[in-house]
């Protein structure tokens, strides 16, 4: 029988829209209410043009524009799954709005004291415009540092042992407090040294960029051993046991064989795990305290950090609001710069130092 | 052939390096315990002052420990689940956005933008919502006491700056979506490749796929990322600190300009200024909010080991 092509009488298919439709309709809904909130700004309701607020409430009307339009043409199935794609794709689009939001504010408002002097100079006898958080960026490099020196032998011997030794009740003890240290809350971490020293030094008003270094470790030990812990992993068995085939103790081919292979993601879970708490304020609000003067001693007297530098400008403005306000906003700015830094390196990392296994 | 004689069992010898590199390690792993034991311990010595405290030696006016801990514990329970309703569908939603909806080339760079929320400090985030998040939603406050006033906590008289609970609840949301995303992002994609494929060739759309195999396989997922999600909200301090002024109340309303605050918030506050016996009384609420997280991820980690034993697929 000759294959017929016949083609499918118009009545029996299903309707179905365009395939730009939806992209032309939520270009459709925006310029709605694009022209609704210009409409706004012209009659003097909002003040500024609400660019948030045009975007947001196009996205609602171009899910109910699309639900409606496809159950005019398709039915009701094929409208629920427009319906719940246009709303996956508005979560994910609302989503976006904090983060530019934040991004944008950040970086207009924290470039206005983006200076040689901010940089330079610390808040000593500063009542208006000028000084610096230079004390700020030294106590956050030095108590990050402090917390990563603590942090990387604990946590890398801890995945170690989980991972090249650990049986039984004691490992099992250890994969479960980690993930309970996971969820420790900063400010309890924060608690803990500062009453910690406060036990060892008999001070009651005890303040000292080391109790923030102890408190920020807490925070990265679980992280650094998960990661490790995930890296070690990673490495294939058959490295170790040709190590063993060829005579060599287990210790030496965990140190010549296992963490040289991993380095690459250690390093990478690492610098990861220091963006993570490098922007902690809680705890170092807490036990470090804050100043307006440099302090390049860890272990005696208070010491400034970035982002307690961010909360008390914002939260203690003197007499002239906007020129703490500018120094919080561009300290907020340096701390997102380094976070994001940190992040890059971290990926790069990853990337070129990463051992070349075959798969 | 001649019958062998099993050979003597070979020993390998015990070696120095070895011992003490064994040794380090299981030091490394003690110190975790040790760390964490010292946590309890520390928190519980110094709270102990404090339960029994008299109402004249507390600096905040009320008649006893508990009855200032019960309102901070309501305010953090309650901040971090209004953040939980908001978060928990959207994150659901990104994640399927990135892992079922978005073309596969960008996916996996989609997430890292999603990611980037989580780099954000929480001091950020806090002067953000103060300067840009509070005055934005604040109309929209007094709009939704006009419409929904009718419904107790939306009712007003609406607060002026628009930095209440529920502006916070938000705030929080927006910090633990890139948690729950992530999470319940890795769970989606481990969907077996073949319930999707079936659903489909079914004659199943899209979503219908999705309802029928991947929210199915991932139930459990996203109860454990809700969960930990919620952990991290309930010990958000520097967010809660800065948009809130603070009241040690139990109130149910969302947009009026009294609002009751969270455990880590009044401790972030109050901290820096006290002294004596009062230390001690924030140090106990500090207790109490480690115990409530210690037990919110308790339960999640139960709840994905139980799919990890049940495999149900």
């Amino acid at each position: 029988m000759a294959a017929t092509t016949t083609a499918v009488p118009a009545g029996l298919r299903a309707g179905q829209l365009p395939r730009y439709s939806p992209v032309g309709l939520l270009g459709l809904s925006l310029a709605v209410t694009g022209a609704l909130f210009l409409l706004f700004l012209l009659a003097g309701m909002t003040a500024a043009y609400n660019v948030t607020g045009a975007i947001f409430f196009g996205l609602v009307l171009w899910v109910v524009v699309v639900y409606i339009a496809s159950f005019i043409v398709e039915g009701s199935r094929r409208a629920k799954d427009r319906l719940v794609t246009a709303l996956v794709c508005t979560a994910f689009g609302i989503a976006l709005l904090p983060l530019i939001s934040l991004l944008v504010t950040v970086v207009t408002s924290g470039l206005a004291r983006f200076d040689v002097a901010y940089f330079s100079e610390s808040m000593r006898n500063v009542t208006d415009a000028g000084g610096g958080a230079i004390h700020a960026i030294v106590g956050t490099l030095e108590i990050t540092l402090m917390a990563t020196v603590i942090s990387v032998p604990i946590g890398l011997l801890a995945a170690i042992y989980l991972v090249e030794y650990g049986r039984g009740v004691i490992a099992r003890a250890i994969t479960f407090l980690v993930d309970v240290m996971t969820g420790i809350p900063s400010i309890v971490a924060g608690l803990f040294a500062f009453s910690l020293f406060e036990l060892l030094t008999n001070n009651p008003g005890y303040r000292a960029g080391f109790g923030g270094s102890v408190a920020l470790s807490l925070l990265m030990i679980p992280i650094v051993v998960r990661s490790s812990e995930e890296m070690l992993k990673l490495v294939p068995n058959e490295l170790r046991e040709a190590s063993y085939a060829l005579g060599v103790p287990r210790w030496l081919t965990v140190m010549k064989i296992v963490l040289p292979t991993a380095l690459a993601g250690i390093v990478t879970g690492v610098m990861l795990a220091i963006a993570r708490v490098i922007g902690e304020t809680a705890p170092l609000l807490l036990v470090a305290g804050f100043t307006d003067s440099m302090n390049y001693n860890l272990f005696d007297q208070r010491m400034m950090t970035l982002p307690v530098f961010v909360y008390t400008q914002l939260t203690q403005p003197g007499t002239h609001v906007n020129d703490f306000f500018n120094r919080a906003w561009t300290g907020a700015l340096v701390l997102i710069l380094i976070v994001l830094l940190l992040n890059v390196i971290a990926r790069v990392v990853a990337r070129f130092f990463a051992p070349k296994l075959s798969r | 052939m001649t019958a062998t004689a099993t050979p003597a069992t070979v020993r390998a010898p015990r070696r120095l390096g070895d011992s003490v590199f064994s040794g380090a390690a299981l030091v490394g792993g003690l110190l975790i315990l040790v760390a964490l034991a010292a946590v309890a311990i520390f928190l519980v010595v110094q709270s102990l002052p404090a339960f029994g405290v008299k109402a004249s030696d507390l600096n905040n006016g009320f008649s006893s420990f508990w009855a200032y801990v019960v309102p901070l514990v309501f305010g953090t329970v309650w901040a971090a689940l209004l953040a939980l309703i908001v978060a928990v569908p959207f994150s659901i939603g990104i994640a399927l956005f990135i892992s079922h909806y978005a073309p596969r080339r960008i996916a996996r760079g989609l997430g890292a933008i999603i990611d980037l929320l989580a780099a954000v400090p929480s001091v950020v985030y806090g002067a953000w919502g103060i300067f840009v998040f509070s005055p934005f939603v604040q109309p929209f406050y007094t709009f939704l006491t006009h419409v929904l006033g009718w419904f107790p906590p939306f009712s007003g008289p609406v607060s002026p700056t628009g930095r209440t609970i529920l502006t916070v609840a938000i705030v929080l949301a927006v910090m633990i979506t890139p948690i729950i995303t992530a999470l319940s992002r890795e769970i989606f994609l481990q969907t077996p490749r073949l319930n999707e494929e079936a659903a489909l060739a079914l004659g199943a759309t899209r979503w219908e796929m999705i309802r029928m195999t991947v929210l199915p396989f991932g139930r459990a997922g996203i109860v454990s990322a809700a969960m930990l999600g919620l952990g991290r909200a309930l010990g958000e301090t520097l967010a809660v600190a800065m948009v809130l002024s603070p009241s040690v109340i139990i109130s149910p309303f969302l947009v009026r300009s009294e609002n009751p605050t969270t455990i880590a918030a009044n401790i972030a506050l109050n901290f820096p200024e006290s002294f004596g016996v009062n230390v001690n009384v924030l140090i106990a609420t500090g207790l109490i909010l480690f115990v409530i997280t210690f037990v919110v991820n308790a339960a999640s980690r139960a709840v994905v080991g139980r799919r990890a034993a049940g495999k149900g697929i």
